[in-house]
């Protein structure tokens, strides 16, 4: 055939893509396409297709979509925490004239996917989707502003990661660092798809991360129940509007900057070349202008779930509600003013780094008010332990040293000898796994049961709880020397053999992890199968003090029969002390959204075209394009958006809720 | 439980004896006033971290369920007295490290010459500093050595006792230049100049390398970096002099192309103007230097004519390939041969030999004479007259 024909139908795409040399990309191949296959073949034979479609894929429930969002997190975590074990593993045994086991193709392909989902695909949808699970239901709200878009959020995000997963087996990805600086990330210097499989993965999630944000902002401010001003939020739901402030201001700037780097790639323009005037420093402040709210915007809503379990577990008030609220916003809006800080080695005056090293430092005021805030909220409390608060207390006790740790490296001549060291890799993963993770187990552990009606499985919990606490430290504090020996990040080999016990406890630590994975996992099962033991009747199993508790496990689709009215800022704690009683009759018609197949149809589009841009099938992604252009309009013609939950099925729903009630109260 | 762990800390103690924490026991001067820095930081954090994590635990143990002798205030949620303390006790320490931040950020600016050899050593007009000019390459060191003429790869060398300044740029991407035992890092960047201003104050070898990725052969990016007495420098210079290369132009286009694990190198001659061609990127022949390129365009620009200047670009470092739509790369080609490339102009930050002033020490009191005794009344109404 002739090769311009080809080369139009398939741009570069071609079966050299297909990674068949290299055994252990074959292998993973395998074992994915084989668990791809069964779970295929187990859902067609239980006929589930139809069920996930109707009820699952096409929902607008902003509860289904929150449980999607953490079931992709946790997928995506087992990828991402892969790629660290053979980080881990390399850098363990890669001494004494020894290549390890990864070519610097491989090898630097895992650390910069390793940085990309952990960000993008882990954290940052665990996050979304506690929020998109946790706010309404806090605020008294009956969904999200609009659930439509919710819907297309977070197909968005599954597209971005379908394409950084489809990296692995078509083609390849980005050997730039998970940031991609140009020059290297240019066209000059990474001609292959690698790059172009980083910019469209994350064009695509952004725009799904952005609309969620601007969604949640609208619901916070828009859909609290009667009685809620803004100083009687939930902190969590405060600290949710400030993440999602963050994510709305914040994320323009990574679609800028990634759409300029696009178009250095693709029509050979000058942004960040080192020739015509281009200047590749301005890509690194602008992408750091998004980078550093990235950090607050992950860690924020962590500090909101640290806020909720203290007070609830400790079975009191909150210590300081408005200071909480103050150090909140404080950090939220300095978080715009320290991005420098991620650069001061980059030779910018002395005024400049000083400037952006105490505006660091100045966060840390803040903090230390909330880590003041939590201790006082455990103060002449009475604790009890279960599995949120353990994490709590480890957070507390992990999170100030990476805090401190942060702080000096906010001090620029400091910065000068740790920079890029792996003491800064240990530092940003104390405060990211003790910080970020930290909360979102707890989290998990302490909204599971809303969720799903039973609790989750204490005792592997407590071993998952274990092995991550000290998997993390054994993982992370080796990090630490060998920063202070000297050692920089993204190294492939060494020869120093000095150095190598340290790298070999840090690979032990990534194994206790690794059972620290597994135990969870376990834990999900185990609660699943025991889940009748496990059973929670009352909705409130912690005796919580938001919203949320006030509900039944899992909530109905409406959320609240009726809109609760509130008059204190721990609302469910106030109605609980007053002697609330549920009501029992009245109840009228609820107005609901109806599910649209248009989310995930928009999304697939958008993912086709991604792939055609990074493969240069020119045809293909105008097809797509106009497919999606043609399927947005098309939807606006969809009247049939909503619909009312008859009155007699709420009072069916109801009804069963007494009973199950009654029946608690009498056993 | 406590006590197990502690335990299991035992061994990582013996582990720590026999380790070399170049960062916290540097060889040269800046190296060790950043390592005062980062020691004086953490210990002032820990004044407040140790008593944080300790309260954390207390307060844990303490108020746990089981503890029903413990109080329990349920709707205890504020104290305008503690909040006041939370807030201010972070502050007061913040203050301290800003003010250390911003005199260390200064009397440490990298781009600053130095005011002293050693703590103990002061500077003197005999020490002229030692010219070193630094280029990253894939994935190899160039150090260029403009005063004696000669270059190395992959070593440098330098008298102990005598400041070095480095000029630092990079051909084709982004590394940052760093000897953990000499001073901190800088980004060496392509088409752009850094310095750092260092001194080494014990002979020795050490390891300097690429802190920054830069692409498959980072790992092997490394080159040792040997402080030398000043007789043995000589003798360094004398070998370089003695081996056979040259280093011109076309020797460094072949040099700079992508290379792993380079032995060193020596070379007895360097081009002059190679390091200032480097970094103004016009090395190839027939192509504009950048710092022409802003004279011109300093005076207006070549206007609409200056775009049809270009020459294609047939190769740049690595196999380039172009953007799939845009047009074919190109390079602005040189519009007058010049005999010599302009330095851009110098933007070193002079260090002050004595640093009494900056301390506020043993300065002469300001005579109080104030302008307008009338106006100053309210501030110093209660001030006695005598105190003048």
């Amino acid at each position: 055939m002739n090769p311009d024909l080809i080369k139009m139908i398939f741009g570069r795409l071609n079966l050299d893509a297909l990674p068949i040399h290299e055994p252990i990309l074959v292998g993973t191949f395998a074992v994915v396409a084989t668990g791809g296959l069964v779970l295929f073949a187990l859902v067609t034979y239980f006929r589930l297709w139809t069920y996930l479609w109707r009820e699952w894929f096409t929902t607008v429930d902003h509860k289904r979509i929150g449980i999607m969002y953490m079931i992709l997190g946790i997928v995506m975590l087992l990828r991402g925490f892969a790629d660290a074990l053979m980080m881990r593993l390399q850098q363990a045994i890669a001494f004494g004239g020894s290549d390890g086991y990864l070519p610097a193709h491989h090898y630097d392909q895992i650390f910069t996917a390793h940085g990309v989902i952990m960000i993008f695909f882990v954290a940052m949808p665990l996050v979304t989707g506690l929020m998109n699970y946790v706010v309404p239901l806090q605020i008294g709200a009956r969904d999200v502003s609009f659930p439509f878009l919710n819907n297309f959020s977070f197909w968005m995000t599954v597209g971005g990661a379908v394409l950084v997963m489809m990296s692995l087996f078509v083609g390849e990805f980005a050997r730039t660092g998970w940031l991609a600086y140009p020059p290297l990330s240019n066209i000059g210097y990474s001609p292959d798809v690698g790059v172009d499989y980083y910019i469209w993965g994350l064009q695509v999630a952004g725009v799904g991360t952005t609309l969620s944000g601007i969604n949640l902002v609208c619901t916070i401010v828009k859909l609290r129940a009667p009685g809620m001003t803004m100083m009687k939020m939930p902190v969590f739901t405060w600290t949710s509007l400030c993440t999602n402030v963050l994510i709305v201001a914040s994320f323009p700037v990574l679609t800028a900057v990634l759409a300029l780097l696009s178009l250095d790639r693709y029509v050979g323009t000058n942004f960040f070349t080192n020739d015509f005037g281009g200047n590749p420093m301005m890509y690194v402040n602008l992408i750091w202008i998004w980078g550093h709210p990235e950090v607050y915007i992950l860690v924020l809503p962590a500090f909101g779930i640290f806020s909720e379990v203290t007070a609830t577990f400790s079975g009191k008030r909150l210590f300081g509600y408005t200071s909480m609220v103050y150090a909140t916003v404080v950090i939220t809006i300095l978080s715009y003013l320290v991005w420098l800080h991620h650069f001061f080695t980059m030779g910018s005056g002395a005024s400049v780094n000083s400037f952006f090293g105490i505006t660091t430092m100045i966060i840390s005021i803040p903090t230390g008010a909330k880590m003041f805030n939590w201790l006082f909220t455990m103060y002449r409390g009475r604790i009890r332990f279960e599995l949120p608060m353990m994490w709590t207390v480890a957070f507390m006790l992990t999170f100030v040293i990476g805090g401190m740790t942060g702080v000096l490296l906010a001090v620029p001549p400091a910065d000068f000898v740790l920079h890029n060291s792996l003491f800064l890799i240990a530092h940003f993963h104390n405060v990211i796994i003790g910080g970020v993770l930290f909360g979102l187990f707890a989290g998990i552990n302490y909204w599971f049961p809303k969720a799903f009606g039973f609790r989750l499985d204490p005792f592997w919990g407590k071993l998952s709880f274990w092995f991550w606490v000290s998997g993390f430290y054994f993982a992370f504090m080796p990090l630490y020397v060998l920063g202070l020996m000297g050692v920089t990040r993204r190294l492939r080999v060494f020869d120093d053999p000095s150095l190598q016990i340290w790298f070999v406890i840090a690979a032990f630590g990534a194994f206790l992890i690794l059972l620290g994975i597994g135990a969870m996992l376990v834990q999900f099962a185990v609660s699943i199968l025991r889940r009748e033991q496990l059973k929670d009747a009352t909705g409130d199993p912690w005796d919580g003090r938001t919203l949320e508790w006030a509900t039944s496990s899992p909530p109905p689709d409406y959320n609240f029969a009726f809109t609760p009215v509130v008059y204190d800022n721990d609302a469910w704690w106030d109605m609980k002390r007053r002697g609330y009683r549920r009501p029992l009759t009245g109840f009228k018609p609820i107005h609901m959204p109806s599910n649209t197949g248009t989310g995930i149809i928009l999304a697939g589009f958008a993912t086709v075209m991604g792939f055609a841009l990074i493969w240069y099938i020119w045809w293909l992604a105008a097809v797509s394009f106009l497919a999606l252009l043609a399927v947005a309009i098309g939807h606006t013609f969809n009247y049939h958006r909503d619909f009312h939950i008859p009155a007699d099925e709420v009072v069916r729903t109801e009804d069963a809720r007494t009973r199950v009630l009654t029946a608690g109260a009498q056993s | 439980m406590r006590a197990l762990k502690l335990l299991a800390l035992l061994p990582f103690a013996a582990l720590l004896g026999g380790c070399d924490f170049v960062v916290l026991a540097p060889a040269g001067d800046v190296a060790v006033q950043q390592r005062d820095l980062v020691v004086i930081s953490t210990i002032l954090m820990l004044i407040i971290v140790l008593p944080v994590m300790a309260l954390t635990v207390f307060f844990a143990w303490r108020y746990r369920q089981s503890n029903t002798a413990a109080p329990y205030e349920p709707e205890w949620d504020h104290s305008t007295q503690l909040e006041l303390v939370i807030w201010s006790a972070p502050l007061l320490i913040i203050i301290c490290l800003g003010a250390l931040t911003w005199m260390g950020t200064h009397l440490l600016d990298p781009y600053r010459s130095l005011g002293r050899i050693a703590a103990d050593k002061p500077i003197e007009s005999k020490d002229a500093a030692l010219s070193v000019e630094v280029v990253a390459l894939d994935w190899k060191w160039l150090f260029i050595y403009p005063d004696y003429g000669v270059a190395a790869v992959n070593e440098l060398a330098a008298p102990v006792d005598r400041p070095i300044r480095f000029r630092i740029t990079a051909s084709s991407v982004m590394n940052s230049f760093y000897i953990p035992a000499l001073a901190g890092q800088i980004y060496a960047m392509p088409g752009m100049e850094t310095k750092l201003h260092a001194v080494a104050n014990t002979a020795g070898t050490y390891r300097g390398f690429s802190a920054n990725y830069s692409g498959a052969g980072f790992s092997g990016m490394h080159f040792e970096f040997k402080s030398l007495s000043s007789a043995d420098f000589d003798k360094w210079i004398g070998t370089a002099r003695a081996s056979g290369n040259m280093l011109g132009r076309t020797d460094y286009l072949q040099l700079e192309r992508p290379s792993e694990n380079d032995p060193v190198r020596l070379y007895r001659s360097v081009d002059r103007d190679l390091y200032k061609a480097i970094l103004n990127m016009c090395v190839e022949p027939g192509k504009m230097c950048m710092s022409e390129m802003m004279a011109i365009d300093a005076k207006g620009g070549l206007g609409r004519e200056g775009l049809n200047n270009t020459l294609p670009l047939t190769y740049d470092k690595y196999a380039r390939r172009g953007a799939p739509l845009g047009a074919e790369p190109t390079f602005v080609a040189g519009i007058c041969s010049m005999d010599e490339i302009k330095d851009a102009p110098s933007r070193d930050v002079l260090a002050p030999l004595d640093l009494t002033p900056l301390r506020g020490v043993g300065l002469k009191r300001p005579p109080f004479s104030p302008a307008h005794p009338s106006s100053t009344s309210l501030l110093l109404g209660q001030r006695p007259k005598s105190d003048s």
